[in-house]
């Protein structure tokens, strides 16, 4: 189990064989930790820090170009203050930030404070906030920073995060924090292509399943009906070739084009970290890529989850976490000194993985894992699955919303952890839904309303509507669902996470909206409800009112879903302790509620945060 | 000249219909939805027969947007130096089922002479089991009509090393004596071609190609001292932009 390993020597020699000094991040050099803390004199004896820190609360940011050389060539990227990633910004609760950011570039740009509740002048998004910033032009943002936490900011413009365009945001608390540690790290994860991204999104119009090199193959077809005979496998095929779809369409873009990056390191850098005897290492990852989910351990580490986007949570000891883009997470480990460890994070598709060292010593390094093997879509992932042993009877499934059941015929769905909900209230919720016909179910537990799939879904925009979506709260994900019992390491659900700070409105939705993630992914298209955001209107919100969301995911990619400007509570069952989310994971072919105070006004984005999938997976909210 | 003139006039039309398809795009702060261009020459290869040489081709391509495109295809065959088949279709296609476009426009036919102009309507799209199909109906002068399908199908020995069987079939209303084709089921070809792809959008590739051409049509070949049935290997390229 405890696979600590020290590989002392192997390291300078892999420093010396560093193709070029890559990297906009480190421009120069060793890669070395970027010390955000505390102790000075250890941070200089390890001399250049990849990523810059700027702190305070007065900044000037510049947009521009920068050469950068992730691949052995030589490419253009567009940075800030001149880095890739973007310098660390480093403020305080409470204070009053300005960012004075100029545009150097030869395109219109912006940044979007990403997480950060603020005015929605301030909200940084081209055609919702405000105008975007001309070449040559200065944009002042200016806001109160009221929250603390682990938070990013990047380019709201174009395909621009996908060139370099994003960085970290550490915001200290005001008061003690919940969490000790004794040093505090970045770890940023993105990914970079030599391609440019206008290129990446219309070969993807073009081939869809361009960048997938793991498509089924003949020997597959060989080694399926050896192991489960012609007739098994050619009923397993029947559906997926039916639909004219793929069980191995796990990411649009892959390891094929990307390279992956932590805090600037290419996986055959890798980023170092370094700690001394005995502290308490927070990580603070953030997921600043274009189209990358991520899944992330560190081999021979324990990581306890302290908080969630940015928030502070009850915390929670896993292995391992999948990251979605746009997420983040803060976790404590305390490594032992006489060992090196890898910060491996995998892409979900498994084509490659962005690689980091924690080592108290410069001159270590530790083994790297191989990837797992790829997984397969299944038919819960079309939305046709759901309750364990039912899956050959879809019809069946469709009493699951018929609140007329009992709860031993409830029990079942969505392999909800059942301990973690409150039986009663479940019951109580029952009787409401009978009584009140449409009234929302009470806050906390979700949508307990039949989907259903609403006109404009149907044509040749969409080519899927999950059946029979299942709740996706407790599930880890594509790839990682079986990983307890293949691999023994415990793996963070959304189930898991509990809001240390009690929810602050514990009023029940008044209303309830449901959208569906939709699209047609051989043509390449996104939408919500089959609406792309071009043609859509506004969604519109009262100032005020506690609404719930219901996100159907009609499609097999996991799509992250982020709301600009307020907080999704994650309906997790227990309503006085919901995670603040700005960013939701809505499995494949799966359904998940959360609930939001329309608590500011203006116009706010709403949209995937897969960069290739957000120009038309894309809404306004309004909140008037 | 006659053909020349009638060749440029049908290229302007299209332009025209392009300026008109996509001048009213506005563009949004966020485009999803950008016009693009994309070709794909699916066969350009080298036949190995008996007689003279032959250099075929087999084309398509497109520019538009996600539903909406103008769409062409080409096809032909030169002989020992001699362009002895060519034609090309101009056509709208429209997406009107998740993997099926609507195809409505004219094909040309240069060669063989007398040339040929039909009205064509067709669908094309991937029909279960992942076949890559093309179904068309062409309305020419005289009442001539004319039925073509085509499906493809791609089978991965590996990621890039695919084998792709194929076959294609026309059908005929009439006799056009002057071009060689009779009514009915004039003519099919089943192609077995192996490609590598060196990159996704460039691939060499060896193959057979078996064709035969049935009743009419036959006797029209006889009378011209052509083979009916011919199995040809081949050699080529594929390759997409």
């Amino acid at each position: 189990m405890n696979e600590k390993r020290r590989i002392v020597s192997a390291y300078e020699s892999a420093l010396v064989s560093r193709r070029s000094f890559v990297t906009g991040a480190a421009a120069g050099g060793a890669l070395l930790g970027l010390g955000l803390s505390t102790n000075p004199s250890f941070a200089a004896a390890f001399t250049r820090q990849s990523v810059p820190t700027l702190r305070g609360s007065s900044f000037d940011i510049d947009i521009g170009y920068k050469t950068v050389n992730f691949t052995g060539r030589e490419r253009p990227a567009t940075a800030f203050n001149g880095s890739v990633p973007g310098p660390i910004l480093r403020w305080r609760e409470g204070e009053r930030v300005t960012l004075r950011v100029t545009n150097h570039l030869a395109h219109d740009s912006s940044i979007h404070w990403h997480g950060m509740i603020l005015d929605a002048s301030m909200d940084g998004v081209p055609g919702i906030s405000f105008d975007g910033i001309k070449p040559g032009e200065t944009f002042i943002y200016q806001f109160d920073v009221r929250q603390n936490g682990t938070f990013w900011y990047h380019s709201h413009s174009d395909f621009q995060e996908q060139t370099g365009l994003y960085g970290a945001i550490v915001i200290d608390p005001a008061g003690p924090d919940p969490v000790s540690y004794d040093r505090d790290y970045v770890v940023l994860l993105s990914d970079w292509s030599d391609e440019k991204p206008e290129r990446i999104y219309s070969k993807l119009k073009k081939q869809s399943d361009y960048y997938n090199f793991r498509n089924r193959t003949a020997g597959d077809f060989f080694r399926d009906v050896a192991e489960k005979g012609f007739s098994q496998t050619r009923k397993d095929r029947a559906m997926w070739n039916q639909m004219r779809m793929s069980d191995r369409d796990l990411a649009d873009v892959t390891g094929y084009t990307y390279t992956f990056l932590m805090n600037g390191a290419t996986p055959d850098d890798g980023w170092l970290g370094l700690f001394k005897r005995g502290e308490k290492i927070r990580l603070r990852f953030i997921n600043g890529s274009a189209m990358t989910i991520y899944d992330v351990r560190i081999p021979g580490l324990k990581m306890t989850v302290v908080a969630a986007d940015g928030q502070n949570i009850e915390p929670v000891t896993i292995d391992e976490f999948r990251i979605a883009v746009a997420e983040t997470y803060d976790v404590i480990v305390e490594p032992s000194a006489d060992s090196a460890y890898t910060i491996f994070a995998q892409s979900i598709d498994r084509t490659g993985y962005a690689r980091g060292i924690l080592s108290p010593d410069a001159e270590w390094t530790a083994a790297v894992p191989k990837v797992d093997p790829p997984p397969l879509l299944g038919h819960r992932d079309m939305g046709m699955g759901g309750m364990s042993g039912m899956d050959h009877d879809i019809g069946g499934m469709s009493g699951m919303s018929d609140m007329d059941h009992d709860m031993s015929g409830m029990s079942g769905m969505s392999g909800m952890d059942h301990s973690k909900h409150d039986m009663s209230k479940m019951s109580g919720m029952q009787e409401v839904v009978r009584k009140g016909g449409q009234m929302p179910a009470p806050a906390g537990f979700g949508s307990q309303r039949e989907i259903t799939h609403v006109a404009t879904e149907f044509g040749p925009h969409v080519d899927m509507l999950a059946a029979t979506p299942q709740d996706g709260l407790s599930d880890p994900g594509i790839g990682l669902r079986d990983n307890q019992r293949l691999y023994n390491r415990r793996v963070l659900t959304y189930a898991d996470i509990r809001n240390l700070e009690r929810t602050r409105d514990l009023r029940d939705p008044e209303r309830e909206i449901e959208l569906h993630l939709t699209g047609n992914m051989s043509r390449y298209m996104w939408s919500v409800n089959g609406i792309k955001f071009k043609d859509a209107e506004l969604l519109r919100l009262s100032y005020g009112e506690r609404v719930r969301i219901h996100l159907v995911n009609d499609t097999m990619m996991t799509h992250p879903i982020h709301l600009h400007g307020m907080w999704s509570e994650l309906e997790t069952g227990e309503p006085e302790y919901l995670p603040r989310k700005h960013t939701v994971i809505v499995q494949p072919g799966s359904r998940i509620s959360y609930l939001l105070t329309a608590d500011a006004m203006g116009g706010w984005a709403f949209h995937c945060h897969l960069l290739y999938h957000m120009p038309g997976m894309f809404r306004e909210v309004r909140v008037t | 000249m006659i053909t020349c003139t009638a060749r440029s006039g049908f290229f302007a039309a299209i332009l025209v219909i392009a300026c008109l398809s996509f001048a009213h795009d506005s563009r949004a702060a966020v485009t999803d939805d950008p016009v693009l261009l994309m070709g794909i020459l699916d066969q350009f290869e080298w036949r190995d027969t008996s007689g003279d040489n032959t250099l075929s081709w087999d084309g398509q391509g497109w520019l538009g947007k996600d539903l909406r495109k103008l769409w062409f295809k080409t096809q032909g065959e030169r002989v020992g130096g001699r362009t002895e088949d060519a034609e090309l279709q101009f056509l709208y296609s429209k997406a009107i089922a998740r993997y099926w476009d609507f195809q409505i426009g004219v094909r040309h036919d240069f060669e063989p002479s007398p040339s040929r102009t039909w009205a064509a309507i067709g669908v094309q799209g991937l029909a279960p089991y992942f076949f890559e199909t093309d179904i068309a109906f062409f309305i020419g002068k005289s009442g001539r009509t004319a039925l073509r399908i085509e499906s493809v199908y791609e089978l991965l020995i590996t990621q890039r090393l695919i084998l792709s069987p194929e076959i294609e079939i026309n059908f005929f209303g009439k006799n056009d004596a002057n071009v060689g084709v009779g009514s009915g089921l004039s003519d099919a070809e089943i192609g077995l071609r192996l490609r590598y792809e060196i990159r996704r959008e460039f691939a060499p590739y060896i193959g057979v190609n078996w064709s035969k051409t049935f009743g009419n049509t036959a006797d029209f070949a006889r009378l011209n001292g052509e083979d009916i049935s011919d199995v040809q290997l081949v050699i080529g390229l594929r390759a997409w932009f």
